[in-house]
């Protein structure tokens, strides 16, 4: 059976456009408020990244952990996430989700716990950012086991030779990271830099579904569209500091955003 | 849990660079596996290079000047009437702390992979002192991430920092302390890989910090066995030496050459923060049973909360001000070869007060905490007793926090 992560990106391809992959932190800036925005943006996104904050982030840009700690101000817990989750899920239009987010929340947790409340809330799939190949071998089977797709990460810095092991151990997507950066950094790499390595990516593995994330924006968006899929996330985290600075709602400033997002690749 | 003799703690990790399995690790970004693996295969080349260890040992005489001092503190002794108490006077080093030690061999590799600056985290400021003045030695450019709360505290630190040319970042996520530090650090490297170099200040940190920390303040212990021997002819029978423990950089140095000994023989006491006596909050997750927690990228007793969100700590020495430690210690304090403890801020104020007193010595509020347990056991035990702290930062960045708590400062 193929995974609803997997279904997301044959949809796209059969429409000749890249998946709009959106990333917002759970709890930002409060539980009700995050889960409207996820339903919100579904009118336009393909698939859904949900951050769990942690208070010691060891890769995000400023606008990520500005999120983060709006969303740790209000108390938000991994149960909180959860529920978040479980309730999008029940939404009418809801698209797949990935959680996201640091090892020791996972490790504090439990691994075996987590993965199997993430398939009980419906999570599809799971990025932990500081838990590199060969360390998550072990996690990823786990993830394996329960039918949740165990994403990858990718870097300008992975070997040709370790990508080649990455790509044989990885599920149905895999995320190349566009430039050495913590997230939201200005692209400061050529749009064609970036397709080049992602290309590299492609040739030993063209049946990966492979997104790109880190620095792209409205703005730069539509020069990757040849990838898979997109992924945009300190814009959006940007946008809601942004709507909440000026008292504005900032569920229909991120509709508005993930649909202008959306018209850049369509 | 076993130590292993003969084979120098910080290597007795396995291919995936944990300690007895569970602690220490590389819980990084994909992006920083690649710098942290072609960082590991040039210590490994250098460490054991005759050449590359002959110019470390030309800066430590040299440049640092050691070895440094090793005293019999007479007085205090006297006074507390019981063990015979010592002081390895590592706050001699050039720049007043044993953080210069991990700096010049950082700096020497960085040179080495052929990068022109260098960064690093810091809590007291000893650390960003030191990378400053070694940057400044070897022509680098220097950032130091420091939280801005401890940029306020420790202003002597800072204004060395800023007169050796390096630049100070300040931090102010967080708890703007030295936890935030280390973060923002990581994040400036993830970043910046390919051409900077990332120092890590403590013995923490994905496993390669670990272990060119520890290779680095291992110094310490080998001028402290010479030493002791010179003092009283052999290791005494009843030795103690005690070290504060913030990350545990300057506690490992001070110990190494001695952990194959037996612990009656050879007792290490390593004392934490305690923080306030009135407050809940400290910093001291191996004598308070912390649970074990993945921060920057180690897995180690770590203070946090059920969820495994990081824990506010508190302490009024910001080198010790971290919630979490090195997996060294944690396999030292599992395998019972070591024993932890703390010390409130209170007691060790009165600790440097009574020391600096009877003594002409000046121990920072770091080892001010060493010196607190060492003033708690030493009554109770005879004068076969021998004691030695490890002095290992000088007081003189603390002037602005001791003349507040205790009315006056002077040395």
């Amino acid at each position: 059976m193929k995974s609803e992560i997997n279904l997301a990106f044959q949809k796209c391809r059969k429409e000749n456009r890249p998946a709009l992959l959106t990333y917002t932190v759970a709890g930002d800036n409060t539980k009700k408020r995050s889960l409207e925005i996820l339903k919100s943006i579904s009118e336009y996104a393909d698939i859904l990244e949900l951050g769990f904050a942690h208070n010691a982030p060891t890769a995000d840009g400023p606008q990520i952990q500005n999120s983060s700690y709006r969303a740790l101000k209000k108390g938000i817990k991994l149960k909180d996430v959860f529920q978040i989750v479980k309730n999008y899920k029940k939404s009418k239009n809801a698209k797949p989700c990935i959680l996201m987010g640091y090892y020791q929340m996972v490790y504090r947790y439990g691994e075996k716990k987590f993965v199997k409340k993430c398939k009980q809330v419906g999570v599809n799939g799971l990025i932990i950012v500081d838990l590199p190949f060969p360390d998550n071998k072990e996690f990823s089977k786990l993830c394996k086991k329960n039918s949740i797709t165990f994403v990858q990460l990718l870097s300008p810095t992975t070997s040709k030779e370790r990508m080649k092991k990455i790509i044989a151990s990885s599920h149905d997507m895999l995320y190349y990271i566009s430039m050495l950066s913590t997230t939201g950094g200005k692209l400061k790499v050529s749009p064609k830099k970036i397709l080049k390595n992602y290309n590299k990516i492609k040739r030993i593995n063209k049946s990966k579904n492979t997104v790109i994330g880190f620095g792209i924006t409205n703005k730069t968006i539509a020069s990757l569209k040849k990838a898979d899929g997109l992924v945009v996330g300190s814009a959006l985290c940007k946008g809601i500091s942004d709507s909440l600075e000026n008292r504005q709602n900032p569920v229909i400033k991120l509709n508005k955003m993930v649909k202008s997002l959306r018209n850049k690749i369509k | 849990m076993k130590i292993k003799k003969g084979i120098p703690l910080i290597d007795q990790h396995d291919k995936n660079g944990f300690y007895a399995g569970k602690f220490g690790g590389n819980f990084v970004a994909e992006t920083l596996k690649k710098p942290i693996d072609d960082l590991t295969k040039l210590f490994e080349k250098y460490r054991k290079d005759k050449n590359f260890l002959k110019e470390r040992d030309d800066l430590y005489e040299n440049y640092i000047g050691t070895p440094t001092r090793f005293i019999k503190l007479q007085n205090l002794s006297d006074h507390l009437g019981g063990a015979q108490i010592y002081a390895k006077m590592v706050s001699d080093c050039k720049g007043g702390a044993h953080k210069c030690y991990n700096a010049i061999t950082h700096a020497m590799l960085c040179k080495r992979a052929k990068k022109k600056y260098i960064c690093t985290d810091t809590g007291a400021g000893y650390n960003g002192k030191m990378f400053s003045m070694v940057a400044k030695k070897f022509g680098l450019g220097c950032k130091v991430f420091m939280g801005a709360r401890d940029i306020e505290r420790q202003k002597p630190n800072c204004d060395a920092i800023k007169k050796n040319g390096a630049e100070i970042i300040p931090v102010n996520s967080g708890s703007k302390t030295l936890v935030d530090a280390v973060s923002e650090c990581i994040r400036y490297w993830v970043a910046n890989c390919d051409k900077v170099h990332m120092g890590i200040g403590s013995l923490v940190g994905p496993n390669i910090f670990v272990k060119i920390c520890g290779f680095s303040t291992e110094q310490i212990s080998r001028e402290l066995k010479i030493q002791i021997e010179e003092e009283f002819g052999e290791i005494p029978n009843k030795l103690k030496l005690i070290n504060c423990v913030g990350g545990g950089s300057s506690a490992y140095g001070f110990w190494s050459e001695f952990i194959d000994y037996k612990k009656n023989q050879v007792e290490l006491i390593g004392v934490e923060a305690g923080g306030p006596s009135k407050s809940k909050l400290h910093a001291a997750p191996l004598s308070k049973n912390s649970k074990i927690g993945i921060l920057h990228g180690a897995a180690a007793y770590c203070v946090q909360n059920s969820d495994g969100q990081i824990n506010k700590t508190e302490s009024i020495s910001s080198g010790l001000d971290y919630p979490s430690v090195s997996p060294i210690h944690c396999l030292l304090k599992d395998a019972g070869r070591a024993r932890y403890t703390y010390a409130t801020d209170e007691e060790a104020l009165q600790a440097f007060k009574l020391v600096t007193e009877l003594e002409e010595i000046s121990p920072s509020l770091e080892p001010a905490h060493a010196f607190a347990e060492a003033i708690k056991i030493a009554p109770k035990l005879d004068s076969s007793n021998i004691i030695v702290v490890d002095s290992c930062g000088d007081s003189i960045k603390d002037k602005d926090i001791i003349k507040k708590k205790l009315g006056n400062y002077s040395r």
